[in-house]
């Protein structure tokens, strides 16, 4: 059995030979082929952002969305996907990248790197019009503390951000005082309806504590950038 | 070390992550904590995050565990906290898939949905929408037609995106909301605008009707919506390149105008729109590329970069009307940004002028290493397309290519470079013995078998007619010692074409091929015992048959007849005559090396079009007994392309018979088409023997019917004859909506253009890879020689191409190419006529004052070198 299989992949070898040795493609019908193959344009859609990640300064995924179910299916192919993508980009601030066949642009702040992935065809801009609204709504919820500390406490808050700005692949708003009101999330801040004073004054004493931890934050990545 | 260690703890202790380690079993547990009255909202705020954030980390919940937490997570519909309603909202999306019985929430999320807190409402469509399957859908469709025309944006919004998410699952449904997408569409907000444009245009995509007046109304009312502007803008040059609209239509002047609008990125998407439609000239494009020259020098990199791309794209078509950019492209080759640098060099290859060559290179291999695998292949393809422009360019550029085989990379890196050196190698005759020299040094430390056994195979074809053929033959027998065993058996085959080729190393060769035949393998054995006989045989028509040009039959096809010869044994040996021969024409195999399609490539090899073909009328009872199919041509359009009857005709051709497969389209939405069938009227000794009629033909699906003749017998010469085809068929009209047809029809026809058929459809082509070797096989006996002149032909260029598209045999030896500032040239074709005889042509063709041409037929069957040579004549 398995040498018959053997013999078949053989066979195959031999036919994509003969035919694969190109003979009359040129170099000339190769710029058109990658001319159609480009041009070939998808059809006209709403579905313009493929995954948006925000990672960690070593590459650990903080949170992640893929809407669509054919790039990268499993978890794995996922992270494997990021690890490529912080290898290629957190070394030098380019904003843009063209990796697997994919735009990706991207901004980092502190110990945060953001990405927003979509089609090789799509408008660059337009993507870059959800990477900017995602990196502000998520500063001013944050308190412009936009590192990964204050991020991970406030993590419900980040969530809620990126289901107002993408839904399912679309743009849902792109306007970043629109996010805010519509989420109406405030970091920290939650009127004293249900907590005691003292609760309240314990937790702005832990905020004030929180801001000169990060402030030393800042400025420790700061010197060691 | 231990300084390192301790700042490390110290790192993780301030930055700590308070999800760092959580236990999904601990979370779940803490989910209890739902159950208790009063709510407490922000521990069950902070336990929902955890659950959501431990999904997102890849954590997997099991049905039953993840059905328990949703169901004490909607308790949490109690509290009348904002934050932990919304992240209930989420939690249910993110766990539709996961838990069980999801739509128990329906009733809440309606509730929300159609309540008067705003700041719900849009969330709560949207994760109602996730639940819901079709049956559901119904119950709130009302609901739903209501929230689309909301006043609120964001409720407007949400409904309109979550209609569009389920288009995919329940078309019919969601295209009764129409109308209320209409009304949204004339939305005073961005977002609602954009989306209920999008809704539009999915839901009316089918109907070009409706989308060219959706064009129209908003091509003229205006938008406010950049995004929106963008989507029209990829509508309308859809449907310009649908509709082959010229570039005067209004369709083209919106897409204009749209470059002088304030946003950038609808100018982008314009001048993009503009500069990938096919068929644009010069002054067409010039308005897209200066406002894509003034994108090159903007701060934004994102900006510099599309832009970039863009240009590289037009650079590829229209060099002129890329180098008024050349000064801004110059700027960028040291854009701190790699992937702008590389495109901005790669552009400026292409328009720039051969003096600015050297310099672009060096440039640029001062960062290869640094960019991805995806613009090294742009890199490579750039120098590609220049060495076509520039031969003489070819030996600094065969050196940066051998230095870049060097560097790592990925196959898709070290496939490009190799098909770029091999279509060097093929240009220029000159670069031959570098190029190889190069590819044998590659192979020497070559990882990827598919590259090993492609330049294994080349060095067979090309390394025999080197001046110095003995040099080769280390590098082959390296691999035999060497590699995998497909790269061995690649390696014999290459071996054995030097025997062939040259005498004075025939002997070596065959002491090599006795150390092969002792191999591990039993492929590379059975190769090397083979090819041992074959060449001590030392017959000229052996090893043309057996070690040039190889079997031209499809290998799917093989293998069905083998199974099939095997099913019933018979006296008979295996004739490899009956076997369908390969279709795929050489010439056309497409390598792709985009950067785009870098998804890899189906590992099986997939049937062509004719095994399809073979297989669809095998099934068909009237055609059995024809005999194996010999060819299929391409369609060929019988009518108009906006009539009301779209019929194409694929001819099949067989031993002795033809089938004609006709493909109707009813283009007409109000008739059923029944029993529908072309009759033919052949002006030859054609005989008509059957009709296969397409049994019905409702709107737009197509369906085929068949016409199935007998070739002449009696005179083997009469190849070609014209057809008058009519198409006749019982017409039933019907309601065009629901698609009811009336109870009775009539009879009616429609007349087609004729179909003709010609002495191509009679041949098959076939590659011979050295047309020598079988033209020698073939021998004189059947030769004939005659004298034309083709007086209405100009150039050799297009003598070599009327030649080879009338008789549809395959060039060899690279002969289509005339080499420029010639008068003389020899075509070498080649392929089989109907019935297994193998044909050969060569043509040579001299230019002067008109086109005069010697065709030498040559073929194992006399009266096939009469049909071609009365053809031509």
């Amino acid at each position: 059995m398995r040498d018959r299989k053997q013999k078949q992949s053989y066979a195959n070898w031999d036919y994509s030979l003969e035919t694969s040795v190109p003979t009359g493609w040129t170099g000339h019908s190769l710029c058109v082929n990658v001319w159609t193959g480009e041009n070939a344009e998808q059809e006209p859609s709403l579905y313009t952002v493929k995954a948006v990640f925000i990672l960690d300064n070593d590459g650990n995924r903080l949170l992640s969305k893929y809407y669509d179910p054919e790039l990268y299916p499993s978890m794995k192919e996922q992270k494997n996907f990021e690890k490529n993508v912080f290898n290629k980009t957190h070394k030098a601030d380019n904003e843009i990248a063209f990796l697997e066949g994919m735009t990706i642009v991207y901004k980092s702040s502190i110990d945060l790197f953001f990405y927003v992935v979509g089609s090789a065809q799509e408008n660059e801009l337009m993507l870059m019009s959800v990477l900017n609204c995602l990196f502000d709504s998520l500063s001013q919820i944050l308190r412009k503390n936009v590192e990964r500390r204050c991020l991970l406490e406030n993590m419900e808050g980040v969530f809620l951000v990126v289901d107002e700005i993408i839904d399912g692949g679309v743009i849902l708003e792109s306007d970043p005082q629109q996010v805010l009101q519509k989420i109406n999330y405030r970091a920290d801040d939650n009127p004293l309806s249900e907590q005691t004073v003292a609760q309240h004054i314990t937790e702005k004493l832990a905020l004030t504590s929180n801001v000169l931890q990060s402030a030393k934050e800042q400025i420790k990545w700061s010197i060691l950038k | 070390m231990i300084k390192k260690f301790d700042k490390k703890d110290e790192e993780s202790g301030s930055g700590s992550n308070p999800f760092q380690h959580l236990e999904k079993s601990a979370v779940l547990q803490e989910a209890r904590i739902f159950n208790e009255t009063p709510i407490n909202p922000r521990r069950c705020l902070h336990i929902l995050t955890k659950i959501i954030y431990l999904l997102n980390q890849g954590e997997h919940f099991g049905t039953t565990e993840a059905t328990e937490a949703f169901f004490a997570m909607t308790r949490l519909f109690q509290s009348n906290d904002q934050t932990l309603r919304r992240m209930c909202y989420l939690t249910i999306k993110e766990m539709a898939n996961i838990s069980e019985d999801v739509i128990i929430v329906t009733s809440s999320l309606t509730k929300d949905m159609t309540g008067k807190e705003d700041v719900y409402r849009g969330p709560a469509i949207r994760a109602l929408c996730r639940i819901t399957d079709t049956t559901m859908l119904q119950a709130i469709e009302r609901y739903m037609k209501q929230a689309i025309v909301d006043k609120v944006p964001s409720v407007s919004s949400s409904a309109l995106v979550s209609s569009l998410h389920m288009v995919k699952m329940s078309y019919d449904v969601v295209k009764r909301w129409v109308n209320e997408a209409q009304e949204a569409a004339s939305s005073d907000n961005i977002m609602v605008q954009y989306h209920a444009l999008g809704l539009l245009y999915h839901l009316r995509k089918n109907d070009r009707l409706a989308v060219t007046k959706m064009l129209n109304k908003f091509t003229k009312s205006g938008l406010k919506s950049p995004f929106a502007y963008c989507m029209l803008i990829r509508i309308a040059s859809k449907l310009l390149d649908e509709t082959e609209g010229g570039h005067d239509s209004p369709l083209f002047d919106f897409i204009e105008s749209c470059l002088r609008n304030k946003n950038e990125m609808v100018v982008y998407e314009a001048a993009s729109a503009i500069v990938h439609m096919p068929h644009c000239t010069a002054r067409e494009l010039a308005p897209a590329v200066s406002v894509l020259q003034l994108f090159c020098s903007s701060p934004k990199a994102a900006l510099r970069y599309a832009a970039v791309r863009t240009l590289n794209k037009v650079a590829m078509k229209h060099p002129s009307a890329v180098t008024a950019c050349n000064l801004d492209l110059e700027n960028l080759i040291t854009d701190s940004n790699r992937s702008i640098a590389t495109l901005a060099i790669t552009t400026l290859l292409k328009t720039g002028s051969e003096s600015s060559v050297d310099r672009l290179m060096k440039q640029i291999s001062s960062f290869v290493s640094e960019i991805s695998d995806e613009f090294k292949v742009v890199v490579v393809q750039a120098i590609s397309a220049l060495c076509q422009k520039y031969p003489r360019k070819h030996s600094v550029m065969m050196n940066f290519l051998s230095n870049m085989l060097r560097d790592d990379g990925g196959f898709e890196y070290k496939r490009a470079i190799v098909d770029c050196i091999i279509s060097i190698i093929e240009e220029n005759p000159e670069s031959k013995e570098t190029g190889l020299a190069h590819l044998c040094e590659f192979i020497e430390d070559c990882e990827h078998t598919v590259l090993a056994t492609k330049i294994l195979h080349l060095l067979g074809k090309e390394g025999p007619r080197t001046p110095q053929p003995s040099k080769y033959i280390r590098f082959i027998f390296n691999r035999v010692v060497l590699e995998s065993e497909a790269v061995r058996a690649a390696a014999v085959s290459a071996l054995a074409k030097f025997g062939a080729q040259n005498d004075d190393l025939l002997p070596s060769v065959l002491v090599l091929m006795q150390r092969c035949m002792m191999d591990s393998d039993d492929e590379v054995r059975d190769r090397a015992t083979f090819y041992m006989n074959v060449l001590q045989q030392k017959q000229k028509a052996l090893n043309a048959a057996y070690i040039f040009n190889g079997l031209s039959v499809s290998i799917p096809g093989l293998e069905k007849s083998l199974h099939q010869y095997t099913l019933d044994p018979s006296e008979k040996p295996f004739d490899m005559k009956t076997v369908p021969l390969a279709t795929t024409p050489i010439t056309e195999q497409k390598t792709e090396i985009a950067p785009i399609a870098t998804s890899k490539l189906p590992e099986k090899l997939a049937p062509s079009r004719q095994d399809i073909y073979q297989e669809q009328l095998a099934s068909i009872p009237e055609f059995q007994g024809l005999g194996p199919l010999f060819k299929s041509s391409e369609p060929v359009q019988l009518t108009e392309a906006e009539t009301e009857y779209v019929v194409r005709c694929i001819k099949h051709t067989f031993a002795r018979h033809m089938v004609f497969q006709f493909d109707c389209t009813n283009t007409l939405n109000d008739q059923l088409l029944q029993k529908v069938m072309v009759q033919m009227e052949p002006s030859e000794a054609y005989e008509v023997i059957h009709y296969v009629p397409a049994l019905s033909l409702p709107y737009s699906q197509p369906g085929s019917c068949y016409t199935l003749i007998r070739l002449p017998d009696d005179d083997p010469t009469a190849v070609s004859c014209t057809f008058s085809c009519t198409m006749k068929y019982l017409v039933r009209d019907c309601d065009p909506n629901t698609g009811e047809p009336d109870d009775d029809g009539y009879d009616d026809e429609y007349v087609l253009e004729d179909l003709e058929v010609t002495v191509a459809d009679h041949i098959q082509k076939v590659l011979k890879p050295n047309f020598g070797a079988a033209w020698e096989e073939v021998g004189d006996e059947n030769e004939k020689e005659e004298t034309f002149a083709l007086a209405s032909v100009r150039t050799l260029d297009e003598a070599v191409g009327n030649i080879i598209s009338f008789l549809g045999m395959q060039p060899c030896e690279r002969s289509d190419k005339v080499p420029e500032n010639k008068n003389s040239h020899v075509l070498f074709l080649a392929g089989v006529f109907r019935g297994g005889h193998d044909v050969l042509v060569r043509a040579r063709l001299a230019l002067a004052d008109g086109v005069t041409m010697q065709v030498t037929v040559r073929s194992s069957e006399e009266t096939v070198v009469d049909v071609i040579l009365a053809s031509v004549g």
